[in-house]
């Protein structure tokens, strides 16, 4: 499907998208949203993209392969669970700083424990997606 | 008593996993993390184990959200035993498959999904908390259908088609039994359960839920009409998945039955006679299938189910006795059962097949590791003084004191098929010549002493875990005793999460 | 409402099982699908719905005034949706490769004869 409007479209939804996933990202301590959403938006934004320039495109976009992301994620995600434990508090505990940080909010570790999901989703979303589109492109050829 | 260090198991398994996706298409490197990892887990294991064995029940509130509220880690001995066992086994695996799976497959990443699975397990065991108990299922199932499907011959898929169907449903129907128990307790916190069951007026709807648990354990434990799926399916991954999926993961089942039986529905007139029902259908069904196959892991998983009707049974009749039986035979069949599936594999890379027809000659070629593999069938079989003796005296001594005569007879025919297809393999696979016109495809002759002894320990250690619990079955038998006493008043472990009630 | 809801989700169980007793793979996917929508929609009703409250406490509150929405079964919900999302993304690329292996959407065409086993 190759649509010139949707082309020059994507050009300013991607980042818009990511920009909202981000936003999504970091609301999701008081309010709707969350690394989940987040990441699926994200991915959803990078869809977008195979759709209108080919799923080549997209993965010359990424540069690294999307199941580089899994490990990164799963071990931000895995240190901000145990890092309480070292305090002696049980596992998962929330830990905040005192003073909320312009832009940003109040940080906290689950903020990386939702970082380290949205990492994962984008990765898991998008290798599967590449996988199956890929196969698809092999098998016309 | 609060204690962070239950998690410890759980955590060791998603660090090895972490780290070997980082080392992604490293395979040496992946093998050397995960035979440390899994070193480790068994420390680990070994270390939760002489705490709870000495302290009593630990907990932990994660999150530090008050018990009943937040997601509440148990170890009860019950629990703990298992996860040491199930590290033992996880431990015997990826040693087995540094050496006994194709690279293609590492290459694919075998080794961190399998950490995953073992995670799955472990956390499965330590929940206490019934929601989560279905995520660290989803957790296992999805490792678990990677593992089967790494690879892709076609009767593989075909195996993993029916496995994945089968297992989406039981844990369909599991979420189901959970949303209706949310519904008439509104807590999801097992101790808490155990309390709140009790106060409910529609006591009916309580036994609908937990037929739904009873269906959903079931199909993932492979009782009578329910096991289709595992004896077309376990027969087509390589063996070292073989190994985990065949010890493993129907005793996930296993424990999930007992533990929702003992603390949450405790069973009932007609939920026994429902259970021994199906116990004594699952002997007989497995065991006749067991009788007709000539492929080793075909017949290897005929065998399982046939097992698995034993340990229902022990739970169908709900006294200490029979709970005893019923555990013993649970930490028996992991390790016996991880060990069949390696020594198939052994026998696969010696022989290059697993029908029976065309195997032979092995106790000729190599009498030591023969010896070694007839200890193992030995107690699979059940002669004394062996591991699997000592359950089955106890599961007697239940069915004959509750007047459970038809147990008995199915226990005894269970048995006398083992021992009949066990003896049949022994003589087709080990005794007899080879046969004429086939011609032998060894693998194992021809590799360097270190991958052979790679190939041989794993089956070794399991071997020597067994004979100590044989041998040495009166320290089981001890922590057996104390294991059912604590699953028949559940008192202290309801204490244990929640505080002293008033 | 929870009526409708009661209907609804007797249909999708119903359908759910019809699908997943067909020969074809996708409608088993679809089934098994269509049951797992069934089993969330089921918790939320047993949950209790709250209508048009969220499941959020004012900050200030020191004492629940206000009716709210129970929390659990959404969290619930949304944790199954998670994992149904994974498996259903992972049937997906199975049962694609199972179709690009025997070129027929009949589970029946997979069966393989015991003596073809290794």
């Amino acid at each position: 499907m190759k649509s010139p409007i949707l082309q020059s479209a994507t050009k300013y939804l991607l980042p818009i998208l990511l920009l909202f996933s981000f936003f999504l990202l970091l609301r999701g301590h008081y309010y709707p949203g969350g690394g989940f959403v987040g990441g699926l938006v994200a991915s959803i934004a990078f869809v977008l993209h195979s759709f209108a320039n080919g799923t080549e495109a997209t993965m010359k976009i990424l540069k690294h392969k999307p199941l580089s992301l899994i490990p990164v994620g799963l071990a931000i995600s895995t240190v901000s669970v145990t890092i309480p434990m070292l305090f002696g508090l049980p596992a998962m505990t929330g830990l905040w700083l005192e003073e909320p940080i312009p832009v940003i909010g109040m940080i906290g570790s689950s903020l990386f424990f939702d970082l380290g999901v949205y990492l994962v989703v984008i990765g898991v979303v998008l290798t599967i997606l590449f996988t199956i589109s890929l196969n698809n492109l092999e098998e016309k050829n | 008593m609060i204690d962070n260090y239950i998690l410890a198991p759980v955590f060791i398994h998603l660090f090895t996993a972490i780290a070997q996706l980082m080392a992604w298409r490293k395979t040496v490197t992946q093998r050397v993390m995960s035979v440390i990892g899994s070193s480790l887990g068994v420390l680990l294991a070994i270390r939760l184990f002489t705490k709870v064995y000495h302290s009593g029940i630990l907990t932990m509130n994660s999150s530090n959200w008050d018990a009943p509220f937040g997601i509440v880690f148990v170890a009860d001995l019950l629990s703990s035993t298992l996860v040491l066992i199930t590290s033992l086994a996880a431990l015997a695996v990826s040693l087995f498959s540094a050496t006994g799976l194709s690279r293609q497959r590492m290459l694919y990443g075998y080794f961190p999904i399998f950490h995953f699975l073992v995670m799955g397990l472990n956390g499965a065991f330590l929940t206490g908390d019934i929601f989560n108990l279905y995520v660290w299922f989803e957790v296992i199932i999805i490792s678990s259908f990677v593992l089967m499907t790494l690879g892709g011959r076609k009767a593989q898929l075909e195996g993993a088609v029916k496995y994945m169907a089968m297992n989406i449903l039981a844990s369909t129907f599991f979420l189901t039994g959970i949303g209706i128990l949310y519904g008439i307790t509104g807590t999801l916190n097992m101790a808490d359960l155990a309390l709140k069951i009790k106060l409910v007026e529609n006591q009916s709807l309580v036994g609908i839920t937990a037929c739904f648990f009873l269906i959903g354990f079931g199909i993932k434990s492979a009782v009578f009409p329910l096991y289709y799926w595992l004896p077309s399916s376990y027969h087509t991954p390589p063996s070292a998945v073989a190994a985990t999926f065949g010890g493993l993961l129907t005793k996930v089942g296993i424990y999930a039955i007992i533990r929702v039986f003992s603390l949450i529905f405790i069973p009932d007139e007609f939920t026994k006679n429902l259970l021994m029902a199906l116990a004594i259908l699952t002997i007989v069904t497995g065991s006749l299938g067991a009788l007709i196959k000539v492929n080793i892991r075909r017949l290897f998983s005929y065998l399982i189910v046939c097992h698995i009707g034993f340990m229902v049974g022990g739970i169908a009749m709900f006294t200490k006795v029979a709970l005893m039986g019923t555990i013993f035979y649970l930490f028996h069949d992991i390790l016996v059962k991880t060990n069949m599936f390696l020594i198939a594999g052994l026998i696969r890379q010696m022989r290059g097949t697993m029908n029976m027809k065309s195997l032979g000659g092995l106790y000729a070629q190599y009498p030591k590791i023969s010896l070694l593999i007839a200890i193992v069938l030995f107690s699979l079989v059940g002669i004394p003084p062996l591991s699997g003796f000592w359950p089955k005296v106890y599961l007697f001594q239940a069915s004959f004191t509750n007047g459970q005569y038809i147990f008995a007879a199915a226990l005894i025919l269970g048995s006398f098929v083992t021992l009949y297809t066990i003896a049949n393999m022994w003589s087709e696979v080990f005794w007899k010549d080879v046969p004429a016109g086939v011609e032998v495809d060894n693998k194992f002759e021809p590799m360097p002493l270190f991958r052979k002894i790679l190939l041989v320990l794993p089956i070794g250690l399991l071997g020597c875990v067994t004979l100590y619990v044989g041998l040495n079955a009166e320290a089981i038998i001890v922590l057996v005793d104390k294991i059912s006493d604590q699953l028949i008043s559940t008192q202290p472990y309801i204490e244990a999460v929640l505080g002293k009630q008033n | 409402m929870e009526l409708l809801l009661i209907i609804l989700i007797g249909l999708l169980y119903g359908a759910g099982v019809y699908l997943i007793l067909r020969r074809s793979m996708v409608k088993l996917l679809l089934g098994i699908m269509l049951l797992g929508s069934g089993a969330n929609i089921l918790i939320f009703l047993l949950g209790g719905i709250t209508k048009g409250k969220p499941p959020v406490i004012d900050e200030k509150a020191k004492l629940f005034q206000d009716i709210f929405a129970d929390p659990i079964p959404q969290a619930l919900i949304l944790t199954a949706i998670v994992i149904s999302f994974a498996l259903t993304a992972f049937a997906i690329v199975l049962l694609k490769r199972v179709y690009a292996l025997v070129n027929s959407d009949d589970l029946d065409d997979l069966n393989t004869n015991e003596e073809e086993d290794i």
